[in-house]
């Protein structure tokens, strides 16, 4: 080789920034060793995957439960004061209020008399609408005709023992009914016979004097509802219902709590693991520490390297430990509630500077241990 | 020799198995704590769920048509049948008067209030607040305040046996009555002890001992309807069936478990001339979300087993990978492949077992922790965990050695010596 040439190349050499150098290190040292460096990047990539399911649930599990805590039924309830009847509109305003978060059914409620001249509690309501915000009924059949009645277990033994058609009276007017279907609550709904809100308006002339609202989201949320029911509707007295909320409110909160402990647990022993993997890593290439720092290499730079490699593979470990993590959610979604956990993206950053900053740390360990050692002793490998 | 080995090992080697050791103990302990708390965690939220309040109501079998509109009972209080307030107690001495956690009887009875303002008719109901019954040698206390925890009280709840009431926060505003004020209630005084506020019904009523209202009645004796509030076993196709159609042995298995519709059953016997019915509202709700709940910490705890797994297998490869240089060495000396694998897999069981103890009391003592601070009760951990979790640990740590040790016995001994492995 002509020494021209080898002045060429030197002068080529020292043009080229020294980053150069710095990222071929970084990139060999990974695919030279790439049975340690893989097991260190799996345990990275596993604990940040258990973690982002962790926190996905967390976030998630609230409204997750929210919605099979809905199917206890109205949490709001909306009623006539004494002596005055709900505005015609009332449902409008209350749908309007909801915009689409929620239900709302109304009630009318009579007494009329049977035949043989017995008391009983007739309701007109929306069955479709009652089908959605009370699923717990048992219904052995849902009306679908004008005459088709829904009739209360106990109400049923005293209106049509035989199940045959039946006759009621309120205010002198008789209304001819079928028996569609029997209910059974075990509350106050088995005394009463149930008919379309249509058929019972045209019958008795009542309108309804209840709206029972199933409104979704949070307390507070729930809070407003009623707040803008109460100012739209001030002839009405609109009263959330306690005993579901404070229920739901009691009962989220536990779940919640044990969730976040069971969380703290997971995360710290995934971090312990990623702690000790690399550590070991570090630790074990006390060698090319060695021979980087007799060849000159500054104090500085050999800890920018390490630091660079730490924070690498912490970064690649929870992109995509994160994937996997969305994807292990969605699993326990499905599996558990029957609905798939959405991706939280706001979860990503604090993943990402949560696992590189347990990768600085696993690395800064063995490296304050090995600085304090002469390059030397550990050549000798001792 | 092989003794001196591991002890020597143990004793020179400090730091790699204190911290393999470390690794361990964290892991049974997560995985400990996590096992306890998934195991309870059905009992600690059926008990929360109680909170939704009773989930039976029983009312007298020959009984006419309610007839209550938005709360209000129509019914004239001739009619109808009644139960005896001498039968409850005996709801003690059911099958499963452990998952009963409370009733609370109802006796609503229409009533003249004279105030100032002109006379109303609102409803009284008669009920126990906090009300103090043996049952045999058994003294235990039963009301609203254990089965409708959601009722709240400005100023003081009265006394089971006083003539004292609460009135709902409408009707009080309505009376103009505060806390601490008289009230004529059907002709004579009773002083107000406090304002009740439900979110319900009660709102506009008057809520007093059930011994007043019999009293007002002229029925003593009579409730007419009973709430009761009981932990259960969500149902499945056994609970569904009816039990006249079993055979005795399955009547057996079903009347033993703690179904709704078994303890109803039960309920029946107990108390004469009764119907007992699960509300639905809050019985069958109660098994999905408590079925929700339990699946979502049984994956948890799945996560939690994987994650302690992992740490320790990864502890534990990292501690024989450091050891490159003295299996080579003792290959040298001429160790064969077995002993060598026996040596680690000795070293891997002791801290595995040592690790295990530690961790199965640290364990327990995080998941005492958990319960004490979330639900405030305890969470007792069954002894025959301890054996299952330590055979858990050993194999983990045997499991997350396997592969190291595998690679050590390999090790050729030349580049392990020179440090090139």
């Amino acid at each position: 080789m002509s020494s021209r040439r080898i002045s060429d190349l030197a002068n080529h050499r020292a043009g080229a920034p020294h980053t150069s150098m710095f990222l071929r290190m970084l990139v060999r040292a990974a695919l030279l060793r790439r049975g340690r460096a893989a097991s260190a990047l799996l345990a990275m990539v596993v604990a940040t995957g258990v973690t982002t399911a962790m926190l996905t649930l967390y976030i998630d599990v609230q409204a997750k439960l929210r919605k099979e805590f809905r199917n206890y039924g109205a949490n709001v309830v909306v009623v006539a004061k004494e002596g005055q009847a709900l505005p015609g509109e009332a449902l409008q305003s209350v749908q309007s209020v909801l915009a689409g978060r929620g239900l709302a059914v109304p009630f009318a409620y009579v007494v009329a008399r049977t035949t043989d001249g017995q008391s009983v509690v007739v309701s007109g309501t929306d069955f479709d609408q009652v089908r959605k915000l009370d699923n717990w009924w048992s219904v052995t059949a849902w009306p679908s005709g004008a005459q088709d009645a829904l009739v209360g277990a106990r109400a049923a033994a005293v209106v049509t023992p035989q199940g045959k058609p039946f006759d009621l009276s309120f205010q002198g007017r008789t209304i001819h009914l079928n028996l569609a279907g029997v209910l059974r609550t075990g509350a106050t709904e088995d005394s009463r016979v149930y008919i379309s809100l249509q058929e019972f308006e045209k019958w008795t002339g009542v309108s309804p004097a209840t709206i029972e609202i199933a409104a979704a989201g949070s307390p507070e949320e729930v809070g407003g509802v009623v707040q803008k029911l109460a100012q739209l509707l001030p002839s009405a007295q609109v009263q959330p219902v306690r005993q579901i909320m404070e229920g739901e409110a009691r009962v989220l909160g536990k779940t919640r709590a044990t969730l976040l402990a069971a969380s703290a647990l997971i995360i710290l022993t995934s971090a312990l693991c990623v702690l000790s993997t690399l550590m070991g890593w570090v630790f074990d290439r006390r060698r090319d520490f060695a021979i980087m720092k007799a060849l000159g290499a500054s104090e500085r730079l050999i800890s920018g390297f390490f630091a660079a490699e730490a924070a690498v593979l912490g970064a690649a470990g929870a992109v995509l430990g994160f994937a996997i993590g969305v994807g292990v959610a969605a699993w326990i979604g499905r599996a558990n509630f029957h609905a798939p956990v959405v991706p939280r993206f706001n979860v990503l950053p604090l993943i990402l500077v949560g696992s590189v900053a347990v990768a600085l740390i696993s690395a800064a360990l063995p490296m304050w241990m090995l600085q304090r050692v002469q390059p030397a002793v550990i050549l000798r490998g001792e | 020799m092989f003794v001196r080995l591991v002890y020597e090992s143990f004793r020179r080697q400090k730091r790699r198995k204190v911290l393999a050791g470390i690794a361990i103990t964290l892991g049974v302990g997560v995985a400990t704590a996590m096992i306890a708390v998934a195991t309870d965690i059905g009992d600690k939220i059926g008990r929360e769920l109680r909170s939704y309040g009773a989930n039976l109501l029983v009312t007298p079998q020959e009984d006419t048509l309610d007839l209550q509109i938005g709360g209000v009972d129509l019914k004239p209080p001739s009619d109808g049948a009644y139960l005896n307030d001498a039968d409850l107690p005996k709801i003690r001495g059911t099958f499963w008067h452990h998952n009963i956690v409370g009733f609370s009887p109802m006796l609503p009875v229409n009533v003249e209030v004279r105030t100032e303002a002109g006379t109303s008719n609102p409803t009284l109901l008669g009920t126990y607040f906090a009300k103090q019954l043996s049952y045999g040698k058994e003294d235990f206390v039963t009301g609203v305040k254990i089965t409708h925890p959601w009722w709240k009280v400005q100023g003081a709840w009265p006394d089971d046996n006083s003539q004292d009431v609460l009135v709902g926060e409408n009707l009080a505003s309505k009376l103009s009555r505060k806390a601490g004020e008289q009230i004529e209630i059907a002709g004579q005084e009773h002083r107000i002890s406090g304002v009740l506020s439900t979110g319900g019904a009660e709102d506009g009523q008057i809520v007093a001992p059930l011994g007043l209202a019999q009293q007002i009645l002229g029925k003593p004796g009579a409730v007419r309807r009973l709430y009761v509030s009981a932990m259960t076993k969500p149902e499945d196709a056994l609970a569904r069936r009816d039990p006249k159609t079993m055979n005795a042995e399955l009547f057996d298995r079903w009347y033993c478990s703690p179904y709704v519709q078994s303890i109803a059953y039960q309920l029946q016997e107990a108390i004469p001339h009764s119907h007992a019915e699960q509300i639905r509202q809050v019985a069958q709700n109660e098994g999905t979300v408590l079925a929700r709940i339990k699946g979502l910490m049984l994956l948890v705890t799945l996560a939690a087993l994987f994650a302690s797994a992992l740490a320790v297998s990864a502890a534990m490869a990292t501690a024989i990978f450091e050891r490159r240089s003295e299996v080579g060495l003792m290959k040298a000396l001429g160790a064969g492949g077995a002993s060598i694998a026996a040596l680690f897999f000795v070293e891997a069981a002791l801290l595995a077992l040592m690790g295990g103890v530690v961790g199965f009391a640290g364990g327990a003592l995080l998941a005492r922790a958990i319960g004490q601070s979330i639900f405030n009760s305890q969470i007792t951990i069954e002894p025959v965990l301890f054996p299952f979790i330590l055979a858990i640990a050993v194999v983990v740590t045997f499991a997350g050695s396997a592969l190291a040790i595998r690679r050590a016995v390999n090790l050729d001994p030349v580049y392990a010596l020179r440090g090139e492995a």
